[in-house]
């Protein structure tokens, strides 16, 4: 755990809005708004927030499926965004990205074997190799050998995400982004699904990004969490401390909202007000601040910079700490 | 109505194969293909019977020409005797296949044999249209789709242009202007009564019907995250759209298959008669149906005959393509795209 694999520098994607021959003022959405971090060999870092912050754009910026509108990529010295489309295509095998849907990430035309495969086909690896390995991966993520010339249609959710997981890991990356990779499965399915990608990470010495809205799961599998709020990272920490002491107002409620089994303490909910502002109009000063209940005059007019605060980042002026 | 559901599969079935189990167990696809089929023999079997059968040329009139006839020769091309003593009325038909079996038209000419001959033309252009507006199609669908931007602005507006002229305006014109003078793109020349040019014009009206949901579905699956994960694993270009995209559209493209054939082949008839599709001597139906507008009234049958082949046929590939959709997908109403 001593080199840094990853090393994100505010990094930024905004989308403009609308034609271009309509539109001369160019309204833009900032999707993801300036998010630095770094991450290290083995590590998983958890990013977390409600739908639209951002953290699926963030993930796929990280593997290079989406532009970077600015800012830096730096993947073990290789600045992904400099990078043209086929100077990334050798590094790609040292990433790799899970998504969401187990339903639509498998071409519903192939053979589940192929679509293990194909990784290493496009790498050009032999066909008697591909084979072992596909069957080599498939027992890895619990799938029987003859699962091998079945379709997807015949699996379910929680068997298509281990086939998911099967392709990501032909190439053997270093890094893998996964994007709400249990989010559509059961309860009971994600379980396995986590221990699965446990197992993994301990075997092959993976480092992690895990992206997810559930905080329970992230819990589970991160070492560090970010959280995001409107395309910027609010607070940056490890998981035990967020979770017992977080220190960003919106943490502070996001936790909140996340229903305990040990009540034994009594938590009082924070139930935030409003929803998620339109990141086209971001609000002045602190993003966060319309809808925050500790909220002063300084947080409308000067926007919070992401500082280092003990062992965690914060972008609050008043962090509970 | 009620249709049998595809057996479970018990052992690795293919998307393909369950759907052509499907269409296998439905009867609309086998009454279908079985009249398709028969009218194709008919088709390509045309000249034996014409020369080993009739023993009659079917493009050259044979104004003199008699047929033995219930014991007496009689005349294939009767003069009028009503009226100024104008004109002639053909042979009716006689029901028998060595002689005859439709009757003639004004020109001495067997209508059974043209009929088949007919069939043969109107199917091959048909079928080579509707294949040639595919191809298109495809072709433009997936670099519009794929590459949007710039081309896929430039290919959609001329898509556009077409898709404004009403199809038989636009076939008919192209029509009326190539026949004259035939097409020269460079050093290849289409000569004017050539059945390519048919072909070609037919062909080209139509893509803009196919080739814009084609484009339309390659713009959502290239959004697909099977697509995505393949961009992840360093694909080229022509790997995704080859591995990817392209077996996800074909079943639709199936599905346009028959529906395309029965489309181009109305146009065609449509054209020939009007004089402005396949050119006389050669046959089509519409030429025949042409042919036969003149004696509509004494000999029916010329007209009619033709026009029930088409009719048929017409429906027969509505039916199969209405048993390919079904197959493919339950769910998909491509036809609303037409």
């Amino acid at each position: 755990m001593t080199k840094i694999l990853l090393d994100v520098v505010n990094v930024t994607k905004t989308y403009t809005i609308g034609s271009k021959l309509r539109n001369k003022s160019k309204d833009k959405v900032h999707a993801v708004n300036d998010v630095s971090f770094h991450l290290m060999q083995g590590e998983t870092l958890g990013i977390v927030g409600e739908s639209g912050c951002g953290k699926s754009t963030l993930g796929r910026m990280l593997v290079s499926l989406e532009e970077i509108t600015s800012g830096t990529v730096d993947f073990d010295g290789h600045n992904l965004g400099k990078l043209g489309a086929r100077k990334i295509r050798p590094l790609r095998k040292r990433f790799q990205m899970i998504f969401q849907d187990p339903y639509a990430s498998l071409n519903p035309r192939r053979q589940i074997g192929k679509i293990i495969e194909e990784p290493l086909r496009i790498q050009g690896v032999s066909r008697e190799e591909r084979r072992k390995r596909a069957m080599e991966l498939l027992e890895k993520v619990g799938l029987d050998a003859n699962s091998y010339s079945k379709y997807p249609h015949e699996f379910s959710g929680g068997q298509r995400q281990r086939v998911v997981i099967a392709r990501a890991l032909a190439l053997n990356p270093e890094l893998v982004v996964a994007d709400e990779p249990v989010s559509a499965l059961d309860v009971s399915i994600q379980a396995q699904i986590l221990n699965l990608f446990h197992d993994l990470q301990e075997e092959f010495g993976l480092t992690y990004i895990f992206i997810a809205h559930d905080l329970g799961v992230v819990r589970h599998v991160s070492d560090r969490i970010a959280v995001m709020y409107l395309g910027k990272i609010v607070e940056l920490a490890g998981a035990d401390s967020l979770y017992d002491s977080p220190a960003h107002p919106y943490s502070q409620a996001l936790l909140s909202a996340n229903p305990r089994m040990d009540t034994d303490e009594t938590s009082t909910r924070i139930i935030l007000t409003g929803d998620i502002p339109n990141p086209i109009n971001r609000p002045s000063g602190c993003s966060f601040h319309p809808r925050c209940p500790i909220a002063k005059d300084k947080c409308r007019s000067e926007e919070p910079p992401l500082v280092q605060i003990g062992i965690r980042q914060v972008a609050c002026h008043f962090p509970t700490i | 109505m009620k249709r049998r559901l595809p057996v479970s599969a018990e052992k690795s079935d293919s998307p393909g194969r369950i759907a052509l189990r499907t269409l296998v167990s439905d009867k609309r696809s086998w009454i279908a293909s079985i009249f398709l089929i028969f009218i194709a023999i008919l088709a390509i079997f045309a000249p034996v019977y014409a020369h080993n059968i009739a023993h009659t040329d079917p493009f050259n009139s044979s104004l003199n020409a008699t047929i033995h006839l219930h014991g007496k020769d009689v005349p294939v091309l009767e003069q009028s005797t009503g009226g100024l003593g104008l004109g002639v009325t053909p042979i009716g038909p006689t029901w028998n296949f060595s002689k005859y079996f439709l009757g003639s038209d004004n020109q001495g000419r067997d209508v059974f044999a043209r009929l088949l001959y007919g069939g043969r033309n109107t199917l091959m252009i048909g079928t080579l249209a509707a294949l040639l507006t595919i191809i298109i199609s495809i072709i433009i669908g997936l670099v519009a789709g794929y590459w949007r931007g710039f081309i896929d602005s430039f290919l959609s507006r001329i898509l556009d242009v077409i898709w404004a002229f009403p199809v038989y305006l636009l076939s008919i014109s192209l029509s009326v202007v190539l026949l004259t003078s035939g097409l020269s793109i460079g050093p290849i020349h289409v000569g004017a009564g050539s059945l390519a040019l048919p072909i070609i014009i037919i062909g080209l009206v139509y893509v803009p019907y196919v080739a814009r949901p084609i484009r339309g579905q390659v713009l959502a699956l290239r959004e697909r995250e099977f697509v995505r994960a393949a961009v992840g694993s360093g694909a080229k270009n022509s790997t995704i759209i080859f591995r990817e995209i392209l077996p996800n559209i074909f079943p639709s493209v199936l599905v346009f298959v028959p529906l395309m054939i029965a489309l181009s082949m109305l146009t065609e008839s449509a054209l020939s008669f009007l004089s402005i599709g396949v050119q006389p001597p050669a046959a089509s139906w519409g030429t025949i149906i042409n042919d036969g507008l003149g004696l509509l009234y004494t000999r029916p049958v010329v007209a009619f005959a033709p026009g029930f082949m088409i009719v048929l046929t017409a429906v027969a590939l509505n039916l199969l393509g209405d048993a390919v959709r079904d197959a493919l997908d339950p769910k998909a109403r491509l036809r609303g795209a037409l």
